[in-house]
């Protein structure tokens, strides 16, 4: 027994303890339990990694009530530690800890301190349930738990109208994309009369194709739900007006790689359903394309990167699109090394500038900020993709794995690891180089910030070197053979120095360039900078039309109009009848009462009358 | 006299007693009341622990004549179905009491006294196994609640009161239409009795009696869950009752009609209802997502979460004619979780309309920074409400799309909306109420909860989670009593094989029965 729920259960005590008695602990207890109970977590799992010998020849399972039990369905609180589970429990401690850290200098001049870290520990008790889950419905439990915390961070600052907006946004979104994992759920047990995933994977190449395809493209909207992939990505972007560390804990680093979890997860589904694998690796491709033309034009810092974060899941899903599992979850935790850093940094470039998030009113922080930059420089070369940095090695293996499946993948993806190289990059110089244009005195962050940052900087440096999780997973996902294409490797290199360099000239050699850009562009650049008019054409085809024809059509028109007025004809005739026997009783109440009985009589002489008809007609 | 018989005549004495007491002593009669309901409570967990799972048939039975001509028996006993909707009755009186302590200032002795007649009919009607007793206690509960509603309630009370009355009524004069035909048939009121007289064909009916049997039982309970196009009384009902009221009507009333439904209409009228069953699921499907969605445009408040209802009541008519074993857990427990979780929701909402003397949700705003645990337990109550895991409403609710989806996946992907659209109605709601500025109307009105506001929340908050969480202690006895009801539902086979297949074109009838007995 490896008593696996202390992994979830350390955050979730720290959780309660800070959310019922938090408000009247200082600032010290409330970092103290929030970020112990993190630590402990963590290493409760490192404990677990070294003490079980063969995490492939003998997954850890743990099973600790029924949960559910109806005929004969059952589903069970049981936990499960594969190498792939390890992996994702080391990314989730690992970074959650760091973020953790973080948090408590980012946060310290923040009301509501207590609720913060609350909530955070709630995410980490429900991410960490969602990757130990030994069945769907207890991932399902993760996976609508963390959206809950995700609901609850991005509100935070609950006064304001945008962020309590953008928090319902993420909920409601997400709960489409549950739809569909929650219908894949139904026909699993349908088809297979279990939600265990050792009992669902062995059985399921028997399954029909059909079956299987309808499962994988119904986890796949799930997926797209979670990981804001096309076309509902649209929560993600607009998450950003969450607290900074929840930006990179939640919205970079673990909560939005669930659905690429989910999907290797499910490969045994996936691997049988060709077209549900040909769609995960399109709509991956398109989203990785579509959000990284958006991440070229935009100003605000935490936007650029959230944009890039829906590009880089799309990466993920084309690796788990065109087969290369591993590769997808090697690219998931690079990303989560150099996105995490991305936006620390980004907090502490904010925090420096006094809270300032537009990059046309930064400029020169390299001075100012000395530690911050040079972090931010190992996070940005690693994103795009210059050996041997972390990103390097993942992206790589996904690209190979999509020329291996079809050319023009790996084509469209190196042109959007070229867009990413440059946006990355495009915001550095922005916000580093050339003069200060902000107002105050921008600053250096203090260390319980930058500290995080040096870790996070060293993990993406050498983190996609040291960690080869293809060779980890190998057991799980045998790595196909490939010939050698010094081709690819050039590319892929290429278009990100390529991008780099673009950058440069256009942001620090000739600055003008940029505006003249935009301006011949025109109507293109428009289309773009208003990320293609999607959210108002959800709103005028969707939202609007569901709202308005609830309140005129079903409420006016049906509820009142047709239903109400037919009661009230009723009604006023049998208030006529009963203002005639006002005249024998006194009051109202009674009147009816008699009203009743009269009708029951009348009524019960007719069903006598039609009772012996009926049995007339019986016999 | 067992404790059954004792848990139903607690709450009569009660209420007689408090009739006698003088209307001055105010205390007193509170007082009396609130002792009543809880000493009913503190010994309904006698039923828990002494009833019996794998022990076939009713426990707790008492069987006495209680009119000799026609024979009307006091007959009285509990399976797994009726032993936790009388504990749902039996918790949440002593709350309604509790919320009502400092709200009710008008004839106090006769709304206390009321409640505790509640309470005698609910656990009467759930325990009742005698069909003109069970439509004794089924009326009684239609009295007290009657004025609750045009007495204690708000401007539009009567017009209120009136229309649940004449629903309500029309409803039942249809069930005792049916009732006294069966009783002409079977010379017995005795459920069992009818059951087995007519599943073994000693009670002959014709197709059309059957359906209409079914139809008049039916109109009755669809009334009352309400179905789609019955419900337009609830909303009104709603708004206008006090929050006691409310939270009795919603908690626990609405469910003696999926009861009856599941009691009744099944077992006793098996080839009627799978032959109704479609037209009956489409209702289901539109209750459910027309109630999120008018729930969605509400202004109000209490208006809101009463069309929630709606949707949330269509889950458990969807479960139960899914006739399959998941979809009816999950109907059952569905009454269970919405009793709790809407009831804890019209608590609040109450709790805020004392404070505001408003249920108008654009009266409000930053809520939570005036009144953080107030706003917090909102929340949970929230989360349960649309079906978060961990919650008490998620069990239900998958367990019911679950078993519609064996018998019909077309029918689950319409059901499975309205989850969406819960999400989208309470989430709104909570922004505009507890989000955003703090309103100076609210600033000044907008206390946390007080000690006893704490004392009505905390045991539904904790049912919440238990019954997300640990579901075994109740679903083992809801399932062996559905397994059961499924098994009467398909008893008279004979007469089903001749009729046209539930599930026409995908199997033959008898082949579309065995699908169902799953």
């Amino acid at each position: 027994m490896q008593n696996l729920w202390l992994i979830p259960a350390l955050p979730f005590l720290g959780f309660l303890i800070n959310g019922i008695f938090g408000r009247k602990f200082s600032k010290t207890i409330v970092n103290f339990i929030a970020v112990a109970s993190v630590v402990l977590s963590f290493g409760w799992v490192m404990k677990v990694f070294l003490t079980v010998p063969d995490l492939a020849a003998t997954p850890v399972h743990e099973h600790y009530f029924t949960w559910i039990k109806s005929g004969e369905f059952s589903v069970g609180w049981d936990f499960a530690v594969d190498k792939l589970t390890m992996i994702m429990l080391m990314i989730v401690t690992g970074i959650g800890s760091i973020i953790h850290i973080y948090a408590t200098g980012y946060m310290a001049h923040e009301e509501g301190y207590y609720r913060f870290f609350a909530y955070l520990n709630l995410f980490m008790f429900f991410m960490l349930n969602l990757v130990l889950a030994a069945n769907y419905l207890i991932l399902f439990v993760g996976w609508e738990g963390v959206g809950l915390c995700s609901y609850l961070l991005i509100g935070f600052y609950f006064i304001k109208h945008s962020a309590t907006t953008a928090g319902n946004k993420a909920f409601i979104v997400n709960r489409i994309g549950d739809f569909g994992f929650s219908l894949a759920m139904f026909l699993i047990v349908v088809n297979f009369g279990t939600l265990n995933f050792s009992d669902v994977f062995s059985a399921a190449p028997g399954k029909p194709t059909g079956t299987l395809t309808a499962i994988a493209l119904l986890l796949l909207l799930g997926a797209c739900g979670k990981s804001a992939q096309l076309p509902l990505y649209v929560w993600l972007p607009d998450a950003m007006e969450g607290p900074t560390p929840v930006s990179a804990l939640i919205h970079a680093a673990t909560m939005v790689t669930a659905g690429v979890y989910m999907c290797t997860r499910s490969a045994a589904i996936f691997t049988h359903a060709p077209a549900a694998m040909e769609t995960v690796a399109i709509i991956g491709l398109a989203t990785a394309v579509f959000a990284a033309t958006i991440g070229l034009v935009q100003n605000d810092i935490k936007k650029v990167f959230a944009y890039s974060t829906v590009s880089q899941l799309g990466y993920m899903f084309l690796g788990v699109g065109v087969g290369a599992f591993s590769a997808g979850i090697w690219h998931l935790m690079t990303h989560a090394f150099f996105k995490a850093l991305l936006f620390l940094g980004a907090g502490s470039v904010i925090h420096a500038c006094h809270g300032e998030q537009d990059m046309r009113h930064m400029g020169g922080l390299k001075k100012y900020a000395p530690i911050t930059f040079w972090t931010l420089l190992a996070a940005a070369l690693a994103i795009a993709g210059v050996p041997p940095l972390a990103g390097f090695w993942s992206k790589d293996a996904i690209l190979a794995a999509a020329y291996q499946h079809a050319p023009w993948m790996f084509w469209v993806g190196a042109v959007t690891a070229g867009m990413t190289a440059f946006y990355v990059f495009r915001a550095m110089f922005m916000t580093f180089f050339g003069e200060y244009k902000g107002h105050g005195h921008p600053h250096e962050s203090p260390v319980s910030m930058w500290g995080p940052l040096a870790v996070l900087a060293v993990l993406s440096v050498v983190g996609g070197y040291v960690f080869n999780v293809p060779k980890i997973l190998e057991s799980m996902f045998p790595i196909a053979e490939e010939p050698d294409n010094p081709m690819l490797l050039a590319v892929s290199i290429g278009v990100g120095l390529l991008g780099i360099a673009i950058a440069y000239y256009m942001y620090v050699v000739n600055t003008e360039l940029p505006n003249r850009i935009a301006s011949s562009l025109g109507g293109v650049y428009t289309l773009v900078y208003n990320k293609y008019f999607v959210d108002e054409i959800y709103d005028a085809t969707v939202v609007h039309p569901m709202v308005a024809g609830s309140e005129t059509v079903l409420w006016h028109g049906i509820d009142q109009g047709v239903i109400d007025a037919t009661v009230n004809g009723v009604g006023s005739q049998s208030k006529s009848i009963g203002g005639v026997l006002k005249l024998l009783q006194s009051g109202n109440i009674r009147s009816y009462a008699t009203w009743v009985v009269i009708g029951a009589v009348a009524l019960l002489i007719v069903m006598g009358i039609t009772a012996m008809g009926f049995a007339g007609v019986g016999q | 006299m067992n404790l059954l018989d004792l848990l139903i005549a607690l709450p009569g004495i009660g209420f007689i007693l408090t009739l006698l007491i003088p209307r001055a002593q105010e205390k007193l009669i509170r007082t009396i009341t609130l002792a009543f309901s809880l000493l009913t409570f503190v010994l309904s967990i006698g039923l828990i622990t002494g009833y019996q799972t794998g022990q076939p048939g009713q426990q707790f039975v008492t069987d006495t004549v209680w009119i000799a001509n026609p024979e009307i028996h006091w007959h009285v006993g509990i399976d797994g179905l009726s032993l936790w909707l009388i504990i749902l009755s039996t918790f949440l009186t002593p709350i309604a009491i509790g919320i009502s302590w400092r709200y009710i200032k008008d004839r106090t002795k006769e709304f206390f006294a009321f409640l505790l007649l509640l309470e005698f009919g609910l656990v009467g009607v759930f325990a009742a196994w005698d069909l003109f007793l069970f439509y004794v206690f089924w009326e009684v509960v239609l009295v007290p609640m009657y004025f609750l509603i045009g007495i204690w309630g708000h401007d539009r009370r009567i017009y209120a009161a009136v229309k649940f009355f004449l629903y309500t009524m029309a409803g039942s004069v249809l069930m005792l239409t049916a009732i006294i035909f069966l009783y002409n048939r079977a010379g017995t009121f005795d459920y069992a009795a009818i059951l087995n007289g007519i599943a073994s064909g000693r009670i002959m009916l014709s197709h059309s009696e059957e359906t209409f049997l079914f139809l008049a039982f039916f109109i009755a309970f669809a009334i009352k869950v309400p179905l789609f196009p019955l419900h337009t009384w609830l909303p009104d009902a709603h708004v206008e009752a006090p929050s006691a009221g409310s939270l009795m009507l919603a908690s626990v009333m609405l469910k003696m009609g999926t009861y009856g439904l599941v009691r009744f209409c099944l077992p006793m009228f098996p080839t009627a209802a799978r032959e109704n069953a479609p037209w009956i699921v489409i209702l289901a499907i539109i209750g459910i997502v027309y109630g999120a969605l008018v729930a969605m445009v509400q202004p109000n408040m209490k208006k809101l979460v009463a069309y929630s209802s709606v949707s949330h009541l269509g889950f458990v008519v969807l479960g139960i004619f899914s006739f399959t074993q998941m979809g009816l857990d999950g109907a059952v427990y569905q009454m269970l979780n919405h009793g709790i979780s809407t009831g804890a929701l019209f608590i609040l909402v109450g709790f805020m309309y004392e404070r505001r003397h408003s249920l108008a949700i654009s009266d409000f705003g930053g809520v939570a920074t005036a009144a953080p645990w107030l706003s917090t337990i909102f929340l949970i109550t929230t989360l349960a409400s649309i079906g978060l895991p961990t919650l008490n409403n998620f069990v239900g609710e998958f367990l019911v799309l679950q078993g519609t989806a064996q018998a019909n996946f077309t029918w689950t992907i319409f059901a499975a909306i309205g989850v969406i659209l819960s999400a989208c109605y309470m989430l709104w709601m909570y922004q505009r109420v507890f989000f955003g500025e703090l309103v100076d109307e609210v600033k000044h009105h907008m206390p946390d909860f007080n000690a006893r506001e704490w004392a009505c929340m905390i045991p539904l908050v904790i049912m919440m989670v238990w019954m997300g969480i640990y579901t075994q202690t109740f679903l083992p006895a809801i399932t062996e009593a559905n397994l059961k009801i499924l098994d009467q539902s398909k008893s008279n086979a004979p007469l089903r094989v001749s009729l046209p297949g539930y599930r026409a074109g995908s199997a033959g009838a008898a082949a579309g029965g065995n699908a169902h007995a799953r």
